[in-house]
């Protein structure tokens, strides 16, 4: 046998290796110990977020939404309590036990209770699947009753937003829907509730444009969650708040009357309280129903409010404009008596028509009127005397004179698609049409046609201020939560106040003169005496060949060419509290299709003069009793009157 | 056999042993150890029963057993060598047919009181034999084709068998031991070389072969291989663990957020969170301090290793306790650069801190060799 060679000392090649191999594993140490450093260390704070933001988890208590009111207290938009009855598997030892438990309560079918035990099944124990929904209060109540012997189920309390006289304030209120992804992508609202799938918020009107403060805040409470989302622990909670009630300047009687009085036309309507530039009626029509859009409209629904002729949707008090035809004429009086153009008994032939530049411009009586004064001509709507002041004053002048009186501009309300509506410049026919300003562009504009375009608010707006001989500007919304609305504009106009009487006067012979163009439609009562203008203005070019024919009365020509009829008045006459606008879409004549009804409703205006605040029921903060969500309808008699 | 091993006159004997016993690397050994205790209790939230006790039962069982097989004579385990092999590699066989299957992988035998692992023995068993093979063969030899056969085939045979399971992890750590050994014993440079280039190429055949007919790994392989390349494709999904076991060794900053203060661990967002992420927890509650602390003790014991090898003048057991420490050294260098984002997930578990019985057990038998090859080495 050989003996093996003998090792005193372990190998050198050997002991060479085995250090190699441990510095090489002493490197690989460093290099694990550097990766601690840079993890632990170095990136420390962001694993520190990452690792809270996977412990915390933030749950939303949505809050109730602001209802609002009209200045009577009378509720226009509530919140509907919804029933629903949840269930927590693990909560329940024996879940299909517990549901046949629940049918002899509630209405489920055992068809229903196969469906929720398969949908329990498929989801973790811990989550709440629902039960019903929609069920009464009655049987809310008798499942809190036995609550003992149904363990895991809870009946829970959501609302919707309802809206009492859906037609009547579809325009003004608008509605609330779902929140859409179109919705989020065009906000920078960060609000956590946004994120809520199928959170209700504004989609129009002042749902809309005051909808932060109805929507108030949600309670947040961070909660710490395992892996899978199970909570452990509640951390803390952040309190929410309830939406801030509202309270309108609208009467809702006046609303009613207004729209009652409207009828089947496409017309708008506007009261406004010139004292203090309170809206009581917003009025346009046709209406629609504002619930069907809370609940999601239908597609044929949908399709008729689009297809229609009338536009339903629209809300023509504020995006409707028009030519203000005759109801112009008051500005181009003011603007030619302040540039002294006219003197203010100066008497203009009328010959029924006038020729500038070979383009003849018809009064529209064909015969004339013969000699007529400022007072006159707008009692009997003389064209030709505008003609001729027109001319001379200008056209910058009178559109200054518009503006002042609040045409052509903006007005802040809280209501979406506000339009301007145009009062006419040189400047601005070269920008927009690109094109010179000629002398019969002033003519025109001179009887509120042409380029010049109003709302029935603004319109509002001029004869309040011509009424009350001051800036005032409107106000629709009153109090929102417990801030009140400031009143503006209660200062004195910049106008001549001898001008303005003079103008009144002649508004006031337009419905009370002897020939007075509104003179069927005065207002007898003492003491509540109208004055105001009447209004038709072309929607078509009237050929020469036609007149020459004549011209074909307004009855036969298709809706969509008559005139509009307009009227705006304010009364009483020498006491002005309320202005009122009239729009009728191809109407006819002012005096005959616009005039009554702005008559009619303002005596019901008159009538009801008392138009203090009613007091609204006290603001209720959000609580988890049923009973305390549920809106209180206060139902004032003086309304049905 | 050497003969000449059993009657060496300078081999410590009696009481001579316990004086040899190398006292340093076993504390070293129970302190990593209590590091586990101490997670494992933490972990089960303050339950010790949970973890931590049985735990502590394997460790008394195992530091048990390496204490009796220190005092064992090296020759006795070198005479032994071939049969261990063949031990293990039947079981391979065995659990190929008979084994549980568990995460999609084949890899234990049920023994009621515990489940057993032959790839994990197999770690010692293939050391046990390549030092056998190396002390056998003139060293001059070493390095010629003909002798550098017999090491591969029994290397190769257990890495395919563990491949088969599959055990992707495992079988590379048994390879690496194998290669570590060759090292050692002096195979030459120039084959690691072309060894290191094979390998490369087949890691691009490996790439490549994915979704041809040909191909090499699972699909389950190359989607752990993706989400190691970027884990933040799939945070719910694959790439979670990855990005879960980041957040946990981050959040924990220098110094931790004190013991059985992490949350991540806590509330379950950490996989595993008793056996491969152990290590996570442990940075997420004592911070980069704790995790180094922990790296310290792992590189005393390797040194501790490489010095008692170096002073053994016996070269099986020099071998032996070189190949043990590096086995161990691969244990802990993969599973750390996992948790910590150096390297795909493979099921490798921190050694003798992760619970688990059959790797504690079969570690605390590879350092009873090295116990053994310590307290007999001639001097």
């Amino acid at each position: 046998m050989r003996r093996p060679e003998r090792d005193k000392k372990p190998s050198k090649r050997m002991s060479r290796r085995a250090f190699i191999l441990m510095g090489l594993q002493v490197v690989f140490m460093g290099v694990l110990a550097l990766r601690m450093r840079q993890l632990g260390v170095k990136q420390s704070e962001q694993f520190r977020l990452l690792a809270e933001e996977n412990r915390i988890n933030l749950q939303l208590v949505p809050p109730t939404r602001g209802l609002i009111y009209d200045r009577r207290g009378t509720a226009i938009a509530i919140n509907t309590p919804v029933y629903r009855i949840q269930m927590v598997r693990e909560q329940a030892t024996n879940p299909k036990e517990v549901l046949r438990k629940l049918s002899e309560i509630v209405p489920i079918s055992d068809n229903d209770i196969s469906d929720i035990l398969e949908n329990m099944s498929k989801r973790r124990p811990w989550v709440p699947v629902t039960v019903t929904e929609d069920i009464t209060w009655e049987h809310v109540a008798s499942v809190a009753a036995n609550a003992p012997s149904l363990p895991g189920v809870t009946p829970i309390v959501g609302s919707y937003r309802q809206y009492p006289a859906p037609h009547e304030y579809c325009h003004i209120i608008g509605y609330v829907g779902p929140v859409s992804d179109y919705d989020l992508s065009k906000t920078e609202d960060d609000d956590p509730l946004l994120r809520i799938p199928r959170f209700q918020i504004g989609k129009n009107g002042i749902e809309t444009r005051v909808d932060k403060a109805l929507r108030g805040k949600a309670e947040i409470k961070r909660v710490e969650v395992n892996s899978r989302g199970r909570i452990m622990r509640e951390i803390d909670s952040k309190a929410g708040e309830a939406g801030q009630n509202l309270q309108l300047t609208i009467d809702s009687a006046i609303q009613r009357t207004a729209l009652e009085r409207i009828g089947a036309q496409s017309a708008a309507a506007v009261v406004m309280d010139v004292r203090n530039g309170d809206i009581l009626a917003l009025a346009s029509a046709p209406t629609f129903d504002a619930n069907k859009f809370v609940t999601g409209i239908s597609v044929p629904d949908w399709k008729a409010l689009n297809e229609n002729k009338f536009r339903p949707l629209a809300n023509k008090t504020v995006s409707g404009t028009y030519p203000p035809g005759s109801t112009y004429k008051m500005i181009v009086a003011l603007a030619a008596l302040e540039a002294g153009v006219v003197k203010t008994d100066e008497q203009i032939r009328c010959l029924g028509h006038v020729e500038v530049y070979g383009r003849r411009f018809h009064c529209w009586k064909r015969g004339g009127h013969g000699r007529v004064d400022l007072v006159r001509s707008l009692r009997e709507s003389c064209d030709v005397y505008f003609y001729d002041i027109a001319e001379r004053v200008g056209i910058e002048k009178i559109s200054e004179m518009a503006r002042r009186l609040g045409l052509g501009t903006r007005h802040d309300l809280p209501l979406p698609a506000i339009r301007e509506g145009l009062a006419p410049t040189k400047a601005w026919k070269q920008s927009v049409k690109g094109k010179d300003w000629v002398v019969g562009d002033t003519l025109n504009a001179g009887i509120g046609q042409g380029f010049t375009l109003a709302s029935p608010l603004q319109l509002a707006i001029m004869t309040a201020r011509l009424g009350s001989g001051t800036n005032i500007q409107p106000r629709l919304i009153n109090t929102i939560g417990d801030d009140l609305v400031p009143i503006k504009g209660t200062d004195a106009i910049d106008i001549n106040p001898e001008h303005l009487e003079l103008v009144r006067r002649g508004m006031f012979e337009v419905v009370n003169g002897a020939r007075g163009t509104a003179r069927g439609s005065r207002i007898r009562t003492k003491g509540m005496e109208m004055a105001g203008k009447t209004g038709t203005s072309q929607v078509r070019f009237i050929t020469k060949a036609e007149r020459a024919r004549g011209v074909i009365r307004n009855e036969d020509l298709p809706w969509e060419r008559r005139d509009h009829a307009l009227f705006v008045g304010y009364a009483p006459y020498d006491n002005p509290k309320y202005a009122v606008s009239v729009i009728v879409e191809h109407g006819g004549g002012g005096s005959k299709a616009a005039a009554p009804i702005a008559r009619d409703i303002m005596l019901a205006a008159l009538q009801r003069d008392d138009h203090g605040y009613g007091p609204l029921p006290s603001q209720k903060r959000r609580t988890d009793d049923p009973d305390e969500q549920t809106p209180i309808l206060q139902s004032n008699p003086k309304d049905r009157a | 056999m050497s003969y000449y091993d059993l009657n060496n006159d300078n081999l410590p004997s009696g009481f001579g042993k316990i004086l040899a016993y190398n006292w340093a690397l076993t504390l070293l050994i129970i302190a990593a150890c209590s590091v586990g205790f101490l997670m494992l209790f933490s972990v089960a939230d303050g339950d010790i029963n949970r973890w931590a006790r049985p735990q502590m039962v394997r460790f008394a069982m195992g530091l048990t057993l390496m204490t009796i097989m220190a005092f064992i004579p090296i020759s006795a385990y070198r005479s032994l060598s071939f049969f261990a092999y063949l031990f293990a590699l039947a079981l391979l066989v065995v659990v190929e047919y008979f084994g549980d299957v568990g995460k999609g992988s084949q890899r234990w035998i049920d023994l009621g009181f515990m489940r057993l692992q032959p790839s994990e023995l197999m770690k010692i068993t293939l050391v046990m034999v390549l030092a056998y093979y190396y002390s056998w063969l003139d060293r001059s030899l070493v390095s010629k084709p003909q002798w550098l056969l017999p090491p591969l085939l029994l290397t190769l045979l257990p890495v395919a068998l563990v491949l088969r399971q599959p055990d992707l992890g495992t079988a590379m750590l048994l390879f690496a031991g194998a290669a570590v050994m060759m090292f050692i014993a002096g195979v030459s440079w120039w084959y690691f070389a072309t060894g290191g280039a094979a390998a490369a190429g087949l890691v691009y055949a490996v790439l490549i072969s994915k979704g041809q007919s040909w191909q090499i790994l699972k699909d389950y392989q190359y989607k752990r291989i993706a989400t190691f390349i970027d884990p933040s494709n799939d945070p719910l999904g694959a790439g979670y663990h990855i990005t879960q076991s980041k957040i946990a060794l981050g959040s924990g900053g220098f110094s931790g957020r004190g013991f059985m203060q992490g949350t991540q661990s806590r509330l379950n967002f950490l996989p595993e969170k008793h056996t491969d992420f152990i290590f996570t927890t442990l940075a997420e509650e004592f911070g980069f301090i704790g995790g180094i602390a922990l790296l310290v003790i792992y590189l005393l014991i390797v040194m501790f290793c490489v010095a008692s090898a170096a002073s053994n003048a016996n070269r099986f057991g020099a071998l032996i306790t070189l190949g043990i420490s590096a086995t161990f050294f691969f244990y802990f260098a993969v599973n750390m650069s996992m948790v910590m984002g150096l390297a795909p997930v493979v099921g490798v578990p921190l050694p003798l801190v992760s619970y688990g019985g059959s790797a504690m057990l079969v570690l605390m038998m590879g350092f009873g060799l090295v116990q053994s090859a310590h307290v007999h080495r001639p001097r």
